[in-house]
């Protein structure tokens, strides 16, 4: 089998919601600055792309119409590269990569793009529709409930506390800051200019550093009201009735942030190394999708990464640094627990609840944060996992050349 | 033609259709009157004279709902649901052929329209409705298992828009005129007398034949499938319809499904879709249950089916009631409400008066919700004359004694009355749990003596369990079903022993429950499986608010009477160990199985894992379920067998309206029929191997599994 490599990497700032500042930016626009820098900065000739491959879970209005192809078009590149978006909810840019990685390990492609775009403060979230919630007969006889209830009711039957998330998050706050500081991500990210050749973000926009637990604290559970009176806890419960009644620990401080965002990975063969010019940053060992108990929907990274590790022969220990998506707090919890994996080898530069959640486009920011620092820690292996709607999980584990 | 319609073409060319159902004290939908509509709006349609259709009642109401004694045998039958769905449309071709008839229909609606007579209004293109409190429009169908199968899914939510549809169609909530105008179920409301009158007019005004979903370009009012409010509305919708049925009610779930697919396709298409959730339900058991038992069975106990024969109507007109506490005060309430003069006894004056100041209070929230005035409050409260007087109670028809459940005091309060009140008083007990027999020995007139068993609280439990000693005459049971019917509550009548039929039977469920905790079950796990399984509340939560002390001491003088041991069984030995050494005796001393913070939601007590330790392995859910509910079936079953309870109708109201048996079953004896009595018999007997000899089928049970013969037919 051909091995698949990672040649670089690009993402944009995240932008903070309607008031952010990538607001006005469009997402066809963000798109193509992310793919015209990877491009550019690798002097690449597009030519060589089998595909691009991008996330989008709602792709809709203005991302919608394969955003993928129109974005290649738009940023200019060569008319024979195809492109496809993929939704795999909040692993699809992960999953973008994934195949691409596929295509190139079959032998059928030599080199393509996965990544991934969700401007939410343009397209929000379920506008897409979908008969998940909304379809009587499917919403009910899949027990669904909305993923803040599952991430409730993860912290409820593992004891999860308030202080406990809220502490997570006072950590991922200060370590996103940190790394910003320190200019961790400064290799990844591109500025997003505007019309006129101004930059409009060249950081990510929703960091909080002297976030505290007291601060953290003031904040309000998000979706007790939900629970309550939608009737969402009662859903939960029939499916958990060992369960009195769910605890909501998770607010808007603990939980992954709505924001704009896009991102591309630039994978290819040994072979189109070569004919590119360019020295592969890391190798993909493995990577895997497996389907998790749908109502507390949040629970794939763990059985995702031990199909992964299995699938490369590893074990957790093998693993030198972990990026698990902060989709909410609970969720990194607990699987931290169900993986014996410390807090110092996980998420050490923060995450989503300090830097924000582009849906479609996070797998691919997360997979290039973990290979950017293990560059700087000078580390062999890593593993990238995320959470994912309706029950699932994907993980993808690199290793560095 | 079946003469349920009479047809009269006017002068200006209306054909005025009358439906008048032969010998009937009001209209319903049958099958000769869908074939008479049919027939008579194609006559008229082919009739070159005729200009309009105008459709009205030649009775009080317009039409009260669908006949459901075809439909409630369909399942006995064997229907299959692809009969039912054809069932259904054909009710859904005739309506659409009349509404798609090329002339103008109008609905001269001059009094309440329920269900299928509703869904022939909606088929119309002009409503008028009479502008009168009883003339009220809505869907009952989904309560008893069903859901409207002729247009009713479709044309409302295209009507009114899908939040009120689901207001309807799912919540079953009756539109007054107002209302239906405002919504725009209907357009014009107009004095009874005017209805007919008025849309003669309009057909001959406006006489438009084309519906809203009929004309291009029509959109669902409030928004399609993709608009925010929608999904909201569904998205909630469904999520609440999981926590209200706990997936127990097929009907509900297919109606928000035939409202949703019926919206997202052509109209005519969404016809069959709701033909096809019909059928699904008319063919499933619980549809025959809900008929059966909420709608024909519980009619029937209304009109007093059990009333013995040749006895003169009576009416209470001075009602005693001995004893001014939860109970005392809760019956003198209902009674006055309807106009009987009530004595309230106590042993003290300001006991008497908290037992009328009970109904103060229920009548100031019913003033504060706009459902009383102060002049029907001044006037009920005036019925009321709360003593401690025995002489206040001459002249009484009923006296009703509801003091502490003792024998002694019973004896000793019966004979004071019996001192005071006419030969003819019937004397009745409100006891709950001492065996009427035992109590009417003090009685000089043991004949007239009775059990009338109240539930709690009284103005809310819509059942009343009568109780019949041995000695007890048919004018006692004549006249106590008069008095029930009279304050509009549901009767069963049963034959005496301990805890009668229901608070027997219900203590099988509560002791289950407890008995799992002691086995080591989850209690969050005891409590939800109790509640997905359809019960109201849960055993413990039951326990602790009637009170583990109540248990206890019952449990105890039960022993002490039959000479038995106490604790006798593992749920005993809970309860014991809950009172004497805990000192968590229910909900009313501040702690029992849960903990009640001050301000905050009552909470299982965490002390529980400790004082019966939880198992590393835990039962299925559903295994929990069924424990549940077959301990109270196979307890009812005994009743049947030991001639407590005589008719299988008695055991299945009273154990649905008694104390919140799941009415999706039907009863319990309708469970064990809808299970299949040799299956359930299967069950016990496993259950026996399993969790001990309370599960035991007696040789009677076994031989009725043996025949195969159910409860019913």
């Amino acid at each position: 089998m051909t091995e698949a490599f990672i040649y670089d990497h690009v993402r944009s700032p995240r932008g903070r919601g309607k008031q952010g500042s990538l607001n006005p930016i469009t997402p066809m626009d963000l798109t193509t600055q992310v793919l015209s820098a990877l491009r550019d900065r690798n002097e690449l000739d597009t030519s060589i792309l089998d595909d691009v491959i991008l996330g989008c879970v709602t792709p809709v209005g203005e991302q919608g119409a394969n955003i993928a192809r129109v974005a290649a078009i738009n940023a200019k590149y060569a008319e024979c590269v195809p492109g496809k978006q993929i939704n795999r909810f909040c692993a699809s840019a992960l999953e973008a990569v994934n195949s691409a990685a596929s295509q190139v390990m079959s032998g059928l492609s030599q080199a393509a793009i996965g990544g991934g775009v969700e401007c939410m403060s343009r397209v929000p979230m379920g506008s897409d529709g979908g008969a998940m919630a909304i379809d009587p007969q499917t919403a009910y006889n899949s027990y669904f409930v909305p993923q803040g209830i599952g991430a409730d009711l993860i912290a409820t039957l593992h004891g999860f506390s308030r202080n406990d998330v809220d502490s997570y998050a006072v950590t991922s706050q200060q370590r996103a800051a940190d790394a910003w500081k320190n200019g961790y991500f400064n290799r990844s990210v591109i500025p997003i200019f505007d019309h006129v050749g101004e930059v409009v973000l060249d950081h990510d926009e929703t960091v909080r550093g002297d976030a505290s637990l007291e601060s953290l604290g003031n904040l309000k559970p998000a979706f007790a009201m939900m629970g309550d009176q939608a009737g969402f806890d009662d859903v939960a419960i029939q499916k958990y009735p060992e369960v009195e009644a769910i605890n909501h620990v998770h607010t808007a401080g603990n939980s992954s942030g709505i924001v704009d965002g896009a991102a591309a990975v630039l994978i290819g063969s040994a072979e189109a190394g070569k004919i590119m010019g360019l020295e592969p940053r890391a190798r993909i060992r493995s990577f895997a999708s497996i389907g998790s108990e749908p109502t507390i929907m949040l629970t794939g990274p763990a059985p995702a990464s031990l199909k992964a590790l299995k699938l490369a022969g590893m074990k957790t220990t093998d693993i030198d640094l972990y990026e698990l998506n902060e989709a909410f707090a609970s969720v990194v919890l607990l699987y931290m627990q169900l993986l014996d994996i410390s807090h110092d080898k996980i998420n050490v530069n923060g995450g989503a609840i300090a830097m924000g959640h582009p849906l479609g486009a996070t797998g691919a920011v997360v997979l290039g944060t973990l290979l950017d620092e293990m560059e700087r820690r000078d580390l062999s292996t890593g593993l990238v996992t995320l959470c994912i709607g309706a029950g699932m999980g994907t993980a993808t584990i690199i290793e560095r050349v | 033609m079946n003469n349920t319609i009479q047809y009269v073409v006017d002068q200006d060319g209306i054909a005025l259709l009358t439906i008048d159902l032969p010998g009937m004290p009001m209209n319903v939908l049958t099958p000769e009157l869908m074939e008479d509509l049919s027939v008579l709006t194609q006559r008229a349609a082919a009739d070159e004279a005729v200009k309009g259709i105008v459709i009205t009642s030649g009775k009080k109401a317009f039409i009260a709902g669908a006949d459901i004694k075809d439909m409630v045998t369909a399942y006995d039958r064997g229907v299959s649901p692809k009969e039912a769905a054809e069932f259904s449309y054909g009710l859904n071709k005739t309506l659409r052929g009349m509404e798609t008839c090329g002339k103008p229909v109008a609905a001269a609606i001059n009094g309440l329209a329920l269900g299928g007579g509703l869904e022939v209004c909606l088929a119309c293109h002009y409503r008028v409705l009479a502008n009168d409190t009883g003339a009220v429009l809505g869907f009952p169908e989904v309560n008893i298992g069903l859901l409207p199968g002729a247009g009713g899914t479709q044309r409302t939510p295209r009507l009114v828009g899908f939040r009120n549809a689901a207001t309807m169609v799912l919540q079953c909530r009756n539109q007054r005129p107002e209302q239906a105008l405002e919504m725009g179920l209907v357009h014009e409301l107009a004095p009874v007398a005017e209805v007919v009158e008025r849309a003669r007019r309009w057909v001959l005004e406006k006489g438009e034949f084309e519906q809203p979903w009929d004309k291009k370009g029509f959109k669902v009012p409030g928004g399609g499938m993709m608009h925010p409010g929608t999904v909201q509305t569904f998205m909630v919708g469904n999520a609440l319809l999981s926590k209200n049925t706990k997936h127990n009610y097929p009907a509900p779930i297919a109606a928000q499904s035939a409202i949703f697919e019926g919206c997202t396709t052509s109209f005519d298409a969404g016809l069959k879709i709701e033909s096809q959730y019909f059928g699904s339900l008319l063919a499933g058991p619980v549809a025959r249950n809900m008929m059966r038992s909420l709608f024909v069975n519980k009619g029937k106990a209304d009109k007093l089916a059990r009333r013995p024969e040749g006895i003169e109507k009576s009416k209470v007109r001075k009602l005693g009631i001995l004893g001014a506490g939860m109970m005392g005060a809760g019956i003198a309430y209902v009674s006055a409400k309807v106009g009987i003069e009530v004595i309230l006894l106590d042993t003290s004056q300001e006991n008497a008066e908290r037992g009328k100041a009970y109904s103060e209070g229920l009548l100031k929230k019913a003033m504060e919700r706009g459902r009383s005035t102060e002049e029907k409050a001044a006037a009920l409260l005036g019925l009321i004359t709360p003593t401690t007087s025995y002489h206040d109670l001459q002249g009484c028809d009923l006296i009703i004694e509801a003091v502490f459940e003792s024998k002694a005091l019973k004896a000793d309060v019966t004979a004071k009355t019996e001192a005071v009140v006419p030969e003819t008083c019937i004397f009745a007990s409100n006891t709950s749990t001492l065996p009427i027999t035992g109590l009417a020995e003090a009685s000089e007139r043991p004949e007239q003596f009775i059990g009338l068993h109240f539930f709690s609280p009284v103005d809310k439990m819509p059942l009343v369990e009568i109780i019949l000693g041995e000695k007890t005459n048919d004018e006692a049971i004549a006249r106590s079903l008069d008095y029930i019917q009279q304050i509009r509550k549901t009767p069963i009548v049963v034959n005496d022993s301990r805890g009668f039929y229901t608070s027997r039977v219900f203590s099988t469920f509560t002791a289950e429950g407890i008995t799992m905790l002691a086995e080591g079950v989850k209690p969050a796990l005891i409590e939800n499986a109790a509640k997905m399984a359809g019960m109201p509340v849960g055993p413990l939560a039951v326990t602790d608010e009637v009170t583990l002390e109540l248990a206890y001491k019952i449990g105890k003088e039960t022993a002490a009477a039959l000479g038995q041991e106490f604790p006798a069984d593992a749920s005993q030995r809970v309860i014991q160990k809950m009172v004497e050494d805990l000192e968590r005796k229910g909900k009313r001393f501040g702690k029992g199985f849960y903990d009640y913070p001050e301000g905050a939601t009552k909470h299982l007590w965490p002390g529980l894992a400790e004082q019966f330790p939880v198992s590393a392995e835990q039962p299925g859910l559903k295994e929990l379920q069924k424990r549940l509910l077959t301990i109270q079936a196979l307890e009812t079953a005994r009743c049947v067998e030991e001639g407590v309870v005589t008719h299988p109708e008695d055991g299945d109201i009273g154990s649905i309206f008694g104390w919140g048996f799941p009415p999706y079953t039907g009863g319990t004896l309708s469970y064990i029929d809808t299970v299949g009595i040799r299956e359930f018999v299967a069950e016990c007997d496993r259950m026996t191997e399993t969790y001990g000899k309370r599960f035991m089928v007696s040789p009677w049970l076994r031989e009725r599994a043996g025949n195969n013969q159910p409860f019913y037919g």
